[in-house]
């Protein structure tokens, strides 16, 4: 084709027309979810927790983790001689299996299942440098796997430890709360999954959730919470020696 | 005018920072999406594109639309509050065409022990067997009935023959 300086004149806009159509994206399919009416958080009780791996195991089967790595994992810890300060902490596969038995009788031991704290004040979303990853209407903690570049600096700086790069997509990832089940009225796999209710999806801003009973009338803490990270993973029953 | 003689140098100059502010504002509007800013320093597609990933796990209300004989055994039961794809896994592809995909029949020996394995770490509460020594092989849902486990009536013989070891496959 001869291209005059006429018909690049015609061209040129009709491209960027095109190109900012293809920008724009996918239009919402969810129109009956209103990311304002809610404010998620999750419930994890330590004393129903028996480590017997399903969350891990549903996560990666819902999410597609790849394995070896984990959006959810469960560690065991066992305090020897009350030592608080230096429990050995174990997450064989994350916990995916179970765990082997501790034959010592002298040890304080038990689960706690972690996950991203889906945090108010995330620390990792402030250090994105492209926007990649933010903080949801919905209080939700998410990665944008199209803009991420795969920089690492949300791995290394969530102090939970809960971010990983996919080693095929070379991207960010994390647990999204099961942001496309609980968008439909689902509740997140890993709660779907567990047997003994140790998990409960939370909507703070419902005034119906359970969850407002269950903080006012519980011990409840949240992980490292010197650091105010406004973490949302709320814990039933942690032990001082968990980190 | 002497003074101004050589202005021409910063019109020039001014020309071609201008020329960049403009290369610069057309470049950004093509190559920001229309989505990033609409509700934060982010591109606000990617929620909807987040919402519309596959559901793998049905959800019990699914499961229960249909299957409510389960559910009512179930609901006596010490297995009341748990969910049915906590066994049987991801059904989601059965929900959507139930002839099409049947979930396959589980394993007992492999599935049980996932939460009953005897462990030290584990809640007093949870009960818990050695499997070897309390079944030494034979497959749970010979004696127990995963949807009801409480050990019924006619069951007890069974019961007996894997305690004397009479039913145990070598």
């Amino acid at each position: 084709m001869n291209i005059t300086r006429r018909k690049m004149l015609v061209l040129l806009p009709a491209a960027a027309l095109a190109w900012e159509n293809l920008l724009a994206g996918e239009p919402e399919k969810a129109p009956n979810y209103g990311t304002a009416e809610h404010w998620w958080a999750m419930l994890v009780d330590i004393e129903k927790c028996i480590g017997c791996g399903s969350c891990v195991n549903a996560c990666q089967q819902e999410n597609h983790v790849p394995d070896g790595y984990y959006r959810t994992w469960i560690e065991r810890y066992r305090v020897y001689d009350n030592d608080w300060d230096n429990p050995v902490v174990d997450s064989p596969e994350g916990g995916k299996l179970g765990f082997p038995s501790e034959k010592n009788p002298n040890v304080k031991q038990f689960f706690v299942p972690k996950m991203c704290n889906h945090c108010a004040d995330s620390p990792c979303t402030q250090v994105c440098p492209v926007g990649a990853t933010f903080i949801s209407p919905d209080g939700v903690v998410l990665v944008d796997e199209k803009y991420c570049l795969g920089c690492r600096y949300c791995v290394q700086a969530c102090p939970y430890g809960c971010r990983f790069i996919h080693p095929e997509k070379k991207v960010a990832q994390k647990c999204t709360l099961c942001y496309h089940r609980i968008s439909k009225g689902l509740t997140t796999a890993c709660c779907e999954a567990c047997p003994t209710g140790a998990r409960q999806l939370a909507d703070l801003k419902n005034p119906n959730d359970p969850i407002h009973q269950f903080l006012r009338t519980h011990s409840v803490q949240v992980l490292k919470p010197h650091l105010a990270t406004g973490a949302k993973l709320y814990y039933n029953g942690l032990d001082g020696s968990v980190r | 005018m002497d003074k101004f003689k050589d202005a021409g140098h910063l019109f020039r100059l001014a020309a071609v920072f201008l020329a960049g502010i403009v290369v610069f504002i057309l470049a950004r509007g093509f190559l920001v999406p229309k989505s990033f800013g609409q509700y934060g320093h982010y591109r606000g597609n990617a929620l909807a594109e987040l919402k519309s990933l596959p559901v793998s796990y049905a959800g019990h209300d699914t499961c229960e639309a249909c299957h409510s004989d389960v559910q009512e055994k179930k609901a006596k039961s010490k297995h009341a509050r748990v969910n049915c794809e906590s066994c049987h896994g991801p059904q989601a592809k059965h929900a959507d065409d139930p002839t099409a995909l049947k979930p396959v029949k589980l394993d007992t020996a492999v599935l049980c022990v996932r939460c009953h394995e005897a462990n030290t770490a584990k809640p007093k509460w949870m009960p818990q067997v050695v499997s070897a020594d309390h079944a030494g092989g034979v497959a749970c849902d010979t004696c127990h009935q995963p949807h009801s486990p409480a050990i019924e009536a006619p069951k007890t013989e069974a019961k007996k023959e894997v305690k004397t070891g009479a039913g145990v496959k070598k």
